[in-house]
């Protein structure tokens, strides 16, 4: 019952939170306040005082809940309620950890002159004239730079127009031919090693940047332990009533600044500035300790390789075991040097030599012994004295029989496998060193969280300086919110923030708060089971709906909307409500295929977000099914309840709140039908025209956004 | 792993053809075919390589020692159907010199 309103909280950038108050999408509030931002100001003070009520409140409610109210004999639906009352409570205090040093930083200093800077532009199979507007746009920023293109499609048509109009063009090198794309962060890090600038800009192809972007934010890597720095995203074709909840005003807002409080800015993917240095430091750090892992866990296998070859061994193969013995005290060789702190290129460079040695003395002995049978086969030998040419085999032949493909040491075939395995060469991927992070399909989160555990900063500027484009019909809408969401459950699994050394424990929970909340789909779906299973089958999974009930919980849920609407300041919430319950499904599917893709080795099943609206015959109903079934299940269970009062079967409190709950329930469910009949910006313009007399005013706003669009 | 589906001709010439890799492994198990065949009297002998995918030094060794004893025992020993990478190894060693590899089995004797 505790989470219709606390599940709100921080569905990061995929739920958004209510419409700005205009589709140009002029952030709500005053941008920065003046003075110190350390200092704590009365706001922050009022805030932490309504986050300490809401904890109390919340734990008050839920020790009783376990200890008192729990209504074991339907333990089937009551403990299963109990656990989603439980998760909406942590979902609420990790939103308040969150929100405890919100922090509204001052205006950065002017960058100084003579910064390099590289302008990104990633696109992967948008219209041309999409890209092109975005890059001539970033070409008319004002702080000197160059513009690249970053065309994943490698379009010879782009590349003509981008270089016509002095655009760079960059497309993947040969490198990755047959090797693992890793999607956008792929295309990044193909980029950074065919650039130099110290920093770089990063935008996605739908978000036309404001030529100011780089003068606002550049100044904030005046301090050297910047890495990051995290504009806004809004988007401008999306009417008032954001029937998609694509923007997303608590997140690019409070949220943001709460994290940046606690040094835990989320890097977002696009309208964001990125140290070089960092993501290079990143990159390095990560190959080495990728290489020591799979080094020792190379040692690991040998060990088990050699003594397993030696096991079975056979008579008459000395000479075998002889090699064996020795590539294993080899292996002892490589450990000790390993331990005295070597470096492991040295090491396994020594390694391999000396195991070609062992294969090299092995042919030798074996040419040697050839040779001996040759000369003492009678008839043969004079034939071979007069030619000369057996005599010796020389040393390009003795190398050729002793290289790795060729040695008799390949007789042990794993041990060559394990050889090449302890090279310290990354032959699976393109690049050795992959400074965006390649664990997840949204490389953004996890390659800020490696940023924050090697110490670097980052920062939250709350200035809009970039117009976006959003997804503009439920199917591209959707996808898009699944692969944020397969994304981030991907850097749960693969790199849980608990267990990230280096992060501070307010940054591991800060992380932890926006991967929690994806986890909403299993708690919607008891939320939506409670009150159907009371009103057909009477049975309550509380022990009783008496005052102990009430008193505890209406006063946890009031001050933890209270808490929403002070932090949000004027920002409305009902949206993201909506929707952080309403897609429970594509929140389930989440979190089932990221966890066959990390633990079972499943495809992701992962497409690219849609950039224009997707052609549609008739409306996608099909695409919500899971909800209609809910909303038709809560109807008949209404009526069901309803039927049970007039036969005198039902209890009227208990049956008059679960009606409230329903009906809650509907209410929330009912965003996907407005989503599914949304026909698209264009046509809702169009339509909002002819009905309405100021469509003027509307009309001039789309105008220059399309103008903007398309900026020459 | 190797096998080898041994045969004898009519005209008396025992074919061995090891199926797999002859190497440091197997190579004894060359030998010991060609002394078995030998001990039975097949002293002309024909290995047939089209099954082998992979030959090192050692298993140059034991086609060799093979040779000197099909040769004490008043026999012989001839390759036929090399692989390419056989063909390449006994290039380089210049065995081929010894051992003229012919492309099949019924050629070796005629």
């Amino acid at each position: 019952m505790v989470g219709l309103t606390s599940a709100q909280s921080a569905l990061s950038r995929s739920i958004g939170l209510s419409p700005a108050p205009d589709p140009i999408g002029r952030l709500p509030e005053p941008m920065r306040i003046q003075g110190d931002s350390r200092a704590m100001t009365t706001r922050q003070l009022i805030i932490r005082l309504i986050v300490l009520a809401t904890a109390i409140l919340g734990l008050n409610y839920i020790v009783w809940r376990w200890m008192v109210s729990i209504n074991w004999e339907a333990w089937w639906i009551a403990v299963p309620l109990a656990l989603a009352e439980t998760y909406s409570l942590l979902d609420s205090l990790l939103f308040g950890v969150t929100m405890w040093r919100y922090r509204q930083r001052d205006t950065p200093p002017v960058p100084p002159p003579g910064l390099t800077v590289d302008v990104f532009i990633t696109t992967y199979n948008e219209p041309l004239d999409l890209v092109m507007g975005t890059a001539r746009a970033a070409k008319d920023i004002t702080y000197p730079h160059r513009t690249w293109i970053l065309d994943d499609g490698n379009r010879p048509e782009l590349r003509a127009i981008a270089e016509a109009e002095g655009i760079g063009w960059i497309t993947r090198s040969e490198d990755w031919a047959d090797r693992p794309r890793h999607a956008k962060a792929g295309n990044l890090n193909n980029a950074l090693l065919a650039t130099d600038g110290e920093f770089m800009l990063i935008l996605d192809a739908d978000q036309v940047p404001d030529p100011r972007i780089l003068d606002h934010t550049l100044g904030y890597f005046n301090d050297r332990r910047m890495a990051l720095v995290q504009t806004p995203q809004v988007f401008v074709n999306v009417p008032p009533h954001d029937p998609l909840g694509s923007q997303a005003p608590l997140f690019y807002g409070p949220i943001q600044q709460g994290k940046d409080g606690w040094n835990a800015a989320f890097f977002c993917g696009s309208n964001a500035i990125l140290r070089r240095e960092a993501l290079m430091q990143l990159g390095v750090m990560r190959y080495v300790s990728e290489t020591e892992l799979a080094l020792n866990k190379a040692l690991r296998t040998a060990d088990k390789v050699v003594a397993r070859a030696r096991r079975q061994l056979g008579p008459g193969q000395e000479r075998l075991a002889r090699a064996l013995s020795t590539v294993a005290e080899d292996l002892r060789q490589v450990r000790h040097e390993l331990s005295e702190g070597q470096a492991i290129a040295d090491v396994t460079y020594r390694f391999q030599e000396r195991v070609d040695a062992v294969a090299r003395n092995l042919v030798a002995e074996d040419v040697a012994a050839l040779h001996a049978e040759l000369n003492s086969i009678e008839g043969l030998s004079r034939t071979i004295d007069v030619d000369g040419s057996l005599a010796v085999v020389d040393d390009v032949a003795l190398d050729r029989l002793s290289q790795r493909d060729w040695s008799p040491l390949g007789a042990v075939e794993t041990v060559r496998v394990l050889i090449d395995s302890v090279n310290a060469e990354k032959a699976g991927e393109a690049q050795a060193v992959m400074p965006l992070a390649i664990i997840s399909v949204t490389e953004d989160m996890a390659t800020c969280m490696r940023l924050h555990s090697l110490g670097w900063e980052s920062a939250y500027h709350h200035e809009k300086l970039a117009d976006g484009l959003a997804p503009e019909d439920l199917d591209s809408m959707l996808t898009q919110r699944l692969r944020w969401a397969q994304g981030t459950m991907q850097v749960m699994f693969r790199e849980n923030p608990l267990l990230q050394k280096g992060l501070s424990l307010a940054q591991r929970l800060v992380y932890l708060a926006t991967m929690w909340s994806y986890l909403t789909g299993f708690a919607a779906v008891v939320y939506l089971a409670a009150p159907v299973i009371y009103l057909v089958l009477g049975i309550l999974p509380v022990q009783s709906l008496n005052n102990d009930f009430f008193v505890r919980l209406i006063p946890f849920l009031v001050v933890n909307q209270i808490l929403f609407l002070v932090v949000g300041r004027g920002v409305k919430t009902w949206r993201g409500q909506q929707y952080s319950l309403a897609l429970f499904p594509t929140w389930i599917k989440s979190v089932t295929s990221a966890f066959g893709n990390v633990f079972l080795g499943r495809d992701l099943d992962f497409r690219v977000t849609p950039k224009t609206l997707q052609a549609r015959n008739r409306l996608p109903w099909h695409l919500v099914r899971p909800q209609l079934v809910a909303m038709a299940v809560l109807v008949l269970a209404a009526l069901v309840g309803v039927i049970r009062l007039l036969l005198g079967q039902g209890d009227v409190l208990g049956s008059s709140v679960n009606f409230v709950w329903i009906a809650f329930d509907l209410l929330i469910l009912s965003v996907v039908v407005e989503a599914v009949r949304y026909p698209g910006f264009d046509a809702w313009l169009a339509a909002a025209n002819a009905g309405t007399k100021n469509s003027s005013t509307r009309r001039k706003t789309k105008d220059s956004n399309r103008k903007k669009a398309v900026r020459p | 792993m190797i096998e080898f589906n041994n045969e004898t001709l009519a005209n008396g010439v025992g074919v061995i053809r090891p199926v797999g890799r002859l190497n440091m492994v197997s190579a004894p198990r060359l030998g010991a075919n060609i002394d078995a065949l030998i001990s039975d009297g097949t002293v002309r002998l024909v290995v047939d390589l089209a099954g082998t995918s992979f030959i090192d030094s050692s298993g140059l060794g034991a086609l060799i020692t093979g040779l000197k004893k099909t040769r004490q025992a008043g026999g012989d020993l001839r390759l036929a159907n090399p692989t390419a990478q056989i063909t390449a190894v006994l290039e380089m060693t210049k065995l081929n010199k010894v051992l003229q590899p012919v492309s099949s089995v019924d050629g070796a004797y005629s």
